[in-house]
């Protein structure tokens, strides 16, 4: 166990490191996402919509297999890691989409109209009306999201990066421990995410309406 | 072109589907003057009234505010142009406040006109104090929203009209979704502005208030204007079936 640890520790941190750019890539992608969902523009709805029904509709797997093996074939060449960063930050972007998006508008109708007849602008209604009452509906729902994506990392295992989940199987081989390797790599994953809720917490508690 | 109405609705009509909420109602109202519009719910008046900022848009009809025509037809960009700046010059006050709950009382006040009229944050600050003070709540300035009374988030929610300088207010049953012991400081801050003769249409289920502060009503019922004249003449002696009716049941219980 002792000797194994240092290794699980730097899967850990690839892990991490997934974890935050795929979160990172995600949150653009939903922001993205939800501001095509709510345009004035059809062709934009559309493209918002079809975006987040494959997604959803899709295996989180098939879509990391189609990014890294099937890419080659038309021209994408990509690490594993870049792969796995890019089909996991796509995949959780549309889930984010919907949470961005049911925060907007769950937002007290009202109050647009409010801003509205102040002589406000679509654009400054969404900016200084809005969105700051939304940023507080949707930090908790997006900590959701980070959660399932976190553990969703353990995904590109099947890619061979070299992350938790990865590195448990191959220590399997060596140690013929699967229960220790597994436990440590699924407690470590419960730190990981702990923490995280603990941050999500924390920014939810920060923004709350005084 | 002195007697020129500040408000001029000509032939307002609209319509869901096949169900007409206003039918070919005109009105004119002066500068200075006070009207305030009573009937039973369904009876199209609030949709008459967010008709005037276009809040609500016709689906024929004209609305003019002075020498402008809120519901101009433009291509959607000049419109929008178009609706923020006239919106500027007609405050509205809902049943539900609308207090933005994220902002403290000063920036609640101050949003607009910081963002709109350019004006300096020690330019804003006086505007927040001298509205406030108006409204009574000069002392709630650093509070937010959520820390008021209902009848205190609606005197907010007037000031932070006023704060853009209107040159009509509109209130959409401003007093409705107020606990009875609260009403009277909100009518109370609207009859001082009846004082200084601010242009205001009123929409409202207080026949007293409507009675004592307005200097017209309008009875409406089933979209159209059924009556209208003189508080005296229209709560004393309303001259048509259905505002008797509606009279009766409404001032039944009534002081």
């Amino acid at each position: 166990m002792l000797r194994v640890f240092p290794f699980f520790l730097q899967a850990a941190w690839v892990t991490i490191q997934l974890s935050v750019l795929s979160c990172a890539m995600g949150l653009v992608c939903g922001a993205l996402g939800a501001a095509a969902r709510l345009s004035r523009s059809p062709a934009l709805r559309f493209t918002g919509a079809t975006y987040v029904s494959v997604i959803r509709g899709t295996p989180a797997l098939i879509q990391v297999f189609i990014l890294y093996f099937g890419g080659p074939q038309i021209g994408i060449q990509l690490e594993a890691f870049e792969a796995g960063v890019l089909a996991l930050g796509f995949n959780i972007g549309a889930y984010m989409t919907e949470t961005m998006r049911g925060a907007i508008i769950s937002v007290d109708r009202g109050q647009n109209e409010a801003a509205r007849t102040l002589g406000l602008s679509r654009f400054e209604t969404f900016r200084s009306v809005i969105l700051p009452q939304a940023l507080r509906l949707m930090i908790r729902p997006l900590g959701v999201n980070i959660n399932a994506l976190i553990k969703g990392t353990a995904l590109v295992a099947a890619i061979s990066v070299v992350e938790l989940t990865y590195t448990a199987q191959r220590y399997i081989g060596s140690t013929y421990k699967p229960f220790e390797m597994f436990f440590l790599a699924g407690s470590i994953y419960m730190v990981i995410i702990y923490v995280t809720g603990l941050g999500v917490s924390w920014l939810d508690r920060r923004v709350a309406l005084k | 072109m002195s007697d020129r109405p500040i408000i001029d609705i000509r032939h307002a009509a609209k319509s869901y589907g096949s169900l007409e909420v206003l039918k070919d109602i005109s009105l004119q109202v002066q500068t200075g003057q006070i009207v305030a519009i009573i009937g039973p719910s369904g009876s199209g008046k609030s949709t008459l009234l967010r008709a005037i900022n276009d809040l609500d848009p016709l689906s024929s009809g004209e609305v003019w505010l002075d020498d402008i025509q809120v519901n101009k037809a433009l291509p959607t960009r000049q419109y929008e142009t178009h609706i923020n700046s006239v919106r500027q010059n007609i405050g509205m006050v809902f049943q539900h406040f609308n207090l933005f709950p994220h902002l403290s009382v000063r920036d609640n006040i101050t949003l607009a006109p910081k963002m709109l009229k350019g004006i300096s944050k020690a330019e804003a600050d006086q505007l927040a104090v001298e509205q406030l003070n108006k409204v009574g709540l000069l002392d709630r300035i650093d509070y937010y929203p959520s820390q008021l009374s209902g009848g205190q988030k609606q005197r907010v929610a007037i000031a932070r009209a006023l704060a853009m300088k209107p040159k009509v207010m509109l209130f959409d049953e401003a007093t409705s979704a107020l606990d009875p012991e609260l009403v009277e400081e909100v009518n109370l801050v609207m009859k001082q502005l009846a004082e200084e003769h601010m242009t205001m249409i009123i929409v409202t289920h207080e026949m007293g208030f409507a009675q004592d502060v307005c200097d017209r009503v309008l009875f409406m019922d089933q979209g159209v204007v059924v009556e209208e004249g003189p508080p005296d003449v229209i709560f004393r002696n309303p001259a048509n079936e259905r505002t008797k009716n509606f009279l009766r049941k409404h001032l039944k219980g009534q002081h």
